[in-house]
């Protein structure tokens, strides 16, 4: 189907279908009971994840294929929204012509920086990019600020141009739609006590993500994939046959900067605000773990860890004392306080130490990130029944 | 390898599914309801507390969170009862708001605009929240306004300071209660003419971001009125922790007074280095050489230790305040944490009251029904006297304090003295003030 082999055309279905039920696979728990806590579907959570999805899935074709390590792809994310953002204020609050301009801006940009930064491979291109991206985030920050907004940044108002759309009705609000359906509309869903929300802007999201994950099956199948897996197993081998490698890391760095381009401007297309910490050193460093944590080379991995990184951001976060002490108010007064003070750290306030914890346990224990931890309780089950070793369609190159 | 033969089940298939795909988001469309977004139910209303607490401000955030977890207490009739018994208003009985008990969600809005937002929508989206309040920084609290702004909720602003928040981003669901920019400025020119002369030469150090702009246009354009010249304003990048290269040029510059438009971590790092490098001892023009701090805070003077001791700056409350209402706020905080609130506390902790009220009188929690009760609300006893929430802007009129390091303080927390309170029709602007202009509150959003 669509030119895909059985196994990745299966991937793709699993795919398909788990987007397209998140509603109801995210909200688990009834409203209302204590378990409510860990629902995570709602309308901003889901689309998080799959844009977060769309850039670890840019940045897995660049770190993933040809084993460049980029540390500066949040600077095309936050291009890609002060894109957005422009053409939301100048053109037309439809979202077409605003992720269209995003990804063409941040394409240009990678350009731009990848044409410099490749130049070095290993440290020196990891340094190159993270130093582009740092200037990009103090610019937006600070110099550009009549074009970025500067710290309190960039979000559409009511006074804009916008050529193509007529003027707001008063009191009306610019909101970002897709030919006049609002991003924001939802259908709420209540079967007994579970409430399931259907968002109409988590669902052209999806839509998008689906596209792009399928593109990157394409990439990663395509003779261009295998040439960037060369480039990553040994590049001096590859230009002593006669090959020049920059052209394909080139082209693998523009590719997944018109991803996170397109990131960014989905996330303002859900979320219409644009601000400069989208570009700082750690929301870059935060893709790598992403990709890292769920399976870099890997085509379901950067997906994986990005929902599970967005999860911890989102909901883990957010078990204050107050919540613990509902949990917990069974039990004797003073355990109670003792088992509070045990998991307190580690929630709230304290939700990297989880994740910290997590993603030491995989570098240390599943190299190949999670992906690797279910192909290993996959294997579990079927050593028995099945002699041949374990098709591994979505291994790494090396 | 691509496998890429394209038969025509092949396409029709994709097609259908595509289509498919595409067509299920129209049944799927919104139906409204209850007339306003998260309307609460008969037994309980939440409320969402967005605060920092990780990141540069997570101190003020901290505080901020013990104030709102004190004002539930109170209005749900615990404790003393705080503010309750010394507000104007005697709307709050104790019994929750409009009957229900008040719940809360936190998040943590790591100073970021966009975590606020992710953190204030999921509150909105996920807990039901009625009203997002809280954030240290005036770019968090500009994003989260605008965001309530579009989801038809109330924003009560904690602490921002920049002019921007009820200027040129003012939003008819957002309210502040906190000071700004051109209060500072307005409020501290005459105690610095009466301390230093109208001769005098200034210098700026700005903070290269949003608040430092306009808290040095306020203090330019206050100290220029009466007489003073600046001979230079010079920006320094936020993240900025060692000042020395901006500190010595000051002495050589002409100038004899140094404004630090710094907050947090930045203002106690420029000011050690300025005392390291002497400027306190130095002279120039025949003068003693003398630095500002527009916006004090206690966690900063904490921070800077016994370099703050005689500098003057201007803050929006503090806890030595003599009156009914901050003697009773100090207490019942005190009695429960142990030490006295911040001014970040207390701006938090009134604004939940100052909406809690207002939602009260209104008789309804619908956004514009609240708004209608806080505009043009005359309020007292909350600790800053006689206060007027101003229609126009949704910023809060009220006197101001200004205040000087001690010389000799007795315990950590006793670190600011009250020069002055300035009264509030000094630091009265029009609300299309130069300073403010460009902004449009628009029509309030109840959203769904």
């Amino acid at each position: 189907m669509l030119g895909l082999n059985k196994k990745d055309a299966r991937l793709l279905l699993i795919v398909v279908a788990i987007t397209m039920l998140a509603p109801f696979i995210l909200n688990p728990f009834p409203a209302g009971s204590d378990l409510a806590q860990f629902n995570a579907g709602y309308p901003d959570l889901m689309q998080r994840f799959v844009i977060f999805g769309i850039l670890a899935i840019g940045f897995n074709i660049l770190f993933g294929l040809t084993g460049y390590l980029s540390f500066g792809h949040a600077a095309f994310l936050g291009v890609g929204s002060y894109a957005a953002v422009w053409m939301f204020k100048l053109l037309s609050m439809n979202i077409i012509p605003a992720i269209m301009l995003s990804v063409i801006i941040a394409g240009v940009f990678s350009l731009v920086i990848g044409y410099v930064s490749l130049r070095r491979s290993g440290i020196y291109f990891s340094i190159l990019t993270l130093a582009f991206a740092q200037m990009s985030y103090s610019l937006a920050y600070s110099v550009l600020t009549p074009l970025t907004g500067g710290e309190t940044g960039l979000q559409p108002k009511a006074t804009d141009a916008r050529i193509l759309d007529g003027a707001l009705e008063p009191g009306e609000a610019a909101t970002p739609s897709l030919f006049n359906i609002a991003m924001r509309d939802s259908f709420e869903l209540s079967l007994g006590n579970w409430e399931f929300v259907f968002n109409f802007g988590y669902y052209v999201a999806a839509v998008v993500m689906i596209f792009a994950f399928y593109m990157s099956i394409r990439i990663f199948r395509s003779p261009f994939g295998m040439m960037l897996r060369a480039i990553k197993s040994n590049q001096t081998r590859m230009s002593y046959t006669g090959l020049n490698a920059r052209p394909y890391t080139l082209a693998a760095f523009v590719i997944s900067g018109m991803y996170a381009g397109l990131a960014g401007g989905l996330l303002v297309a859900m979320d219409p605000q644009a601000g400069a910490e989208r570009m700082f050193w750690t929301a870059s460093g935060e893709i790598v773990i992403m990709t890292i944590l769920g399976g870099a080379g890997t085509l379901i991995g950067p997906v994986l860890g990005a929902g599970f990184i967005k999860y911890f951001e989102n909901i883990v976060s957010k078990i204050n004392e107050t919540v613990l002490h509902q949990w917990f108010y069974w039990l004797p007064d003073g355990l109670e306080d003792f088992v509070i003070a045990m998991i307190y750290p580690f929630v709230g306030k304290g939700w990297h130490l989880p994740l910290g914890l997590l993603f030491m346990l995989v570098v240390i224990f599943l190299p190949g990130g999670l992906v690797q931890g279910g192909q290993k309780i996959a294997g579990l089950f079927s050593r028995k029944t099945a002699d041949e070793p374990q098709p591994k369609a979505t291994e790494p190159a090396e | 390898m691509s496998h890429s033969k394209v038969s025509r089940r092949g396409v029709i298939k994709t097609g259908m599914v595509a289509s498919a795909g595409l067509a299920l988001p129209q049944y799927l469309r919104a139906d409204s309801h209850t007339g306003f977004t998260n309307a609460p139910g008969d037994s309980e209303v939440v409320l969402g507390f967005n605060v920092p607490q990780t990141g540069p401000y997570a101190d003020e955030g901290a505080d901020e969170l013990r104030a709102y977890e004190l004002a539930v207490e109170h209005l749900n009739g615990g404790g003393d009862g705080g503010m309750l018994s010394t507000f104007s208003s005697k709307a709050l009985d104790g019994t929750g708001i409009l009957g229900r008990e008040v719940k809360y969600v936190t998040g943590d809005t790591q100073t970021k605009s966009d975590a606020a937002r992710a953190s204030a929508r999921s509150m909105i989206e996920k807990d039901g929240a009625i009203m997002i309040t809280g954030g240290s920084s005036s770019g968090v609290a500009v994003a989260v306004q605008a965001l309530c702004q579009e989801a038809g909720i109330i924003f009560m602003a904690g602490l921002t300071h920049s002019n921007d928040t009820t200027g040129k981003d003012r939003r008819a669901n957002g309210f502040r209660h906190f000071f700004n920019s051109y209060m500072s400025g307005a409020a501290l020119a005459p105690v610095l003419a009466a301390n230093y002369g109208t001769e005098r030469k200034a210098y700026h150090l700005t903070a290269d971001y949003n608040w430092g702009y306009t808290t040095e246009e306020a203090v330019r354009s206050s100290t220029e009125a009466m007489g003073w010249e600046t001979v230079n304003a010079v920006k320094t990048p936020l993240t900025q922790t060692d000042f020395s290269s901006y500190i010595a040029p000051v002495l050589n510059s002409g100038a004899d007074v140094l404004v630090l438009n710094h907050y947090g971590g930045n203002m106690v790092n420029s000011l050690t280095n300025a005392v390291q490098f002497g400027l306190r001892e130095a002279e120039a023009n025949g003068q003693n050489f003398e630095i500002v701090v527009p916006l004090y805070s206690r966690l900063m003077a904490k921070g800077a230790g016994a370099n703050v001791s005689g500098i003057f700056g201007s803050t929006n409350w503090h806890w030595s305040l003599q009156d009914a209402g901050s003697q009773a706020f100090v207490q019942s905080f005190g009695t429960k944490y142990g030490f006295p609130p911040s001014q970040a506390a207390h701006t938090t902790y009134v604004q939940t009251l100052l909406y809690a009220d207002a939602v009260t009188r209104a008789g309804s929690f619908n956004p514009c029904a609240v708004a209608e009760a806080l505009e043009d609300f005359e309020f007292d006893g909350l600790g800053n006297g006689p206060t007027l929430y101003r229609g126009a802007d949704h910023q809060c009129f009220k006197d101001v304090l200004v205040v000087k390091g001690k010389e000799n303080p007795e315990n950590e927390f006793d670190l600011l003295e009250i020069v002055e309170v300035t009264p509030v029709d000094q630091v009265t602007y029009a609300p299309d003030h130069p300073q403010f202009a460009g902004g449009e509150l628009g029509a309030c959003n109840p959203g769904a």
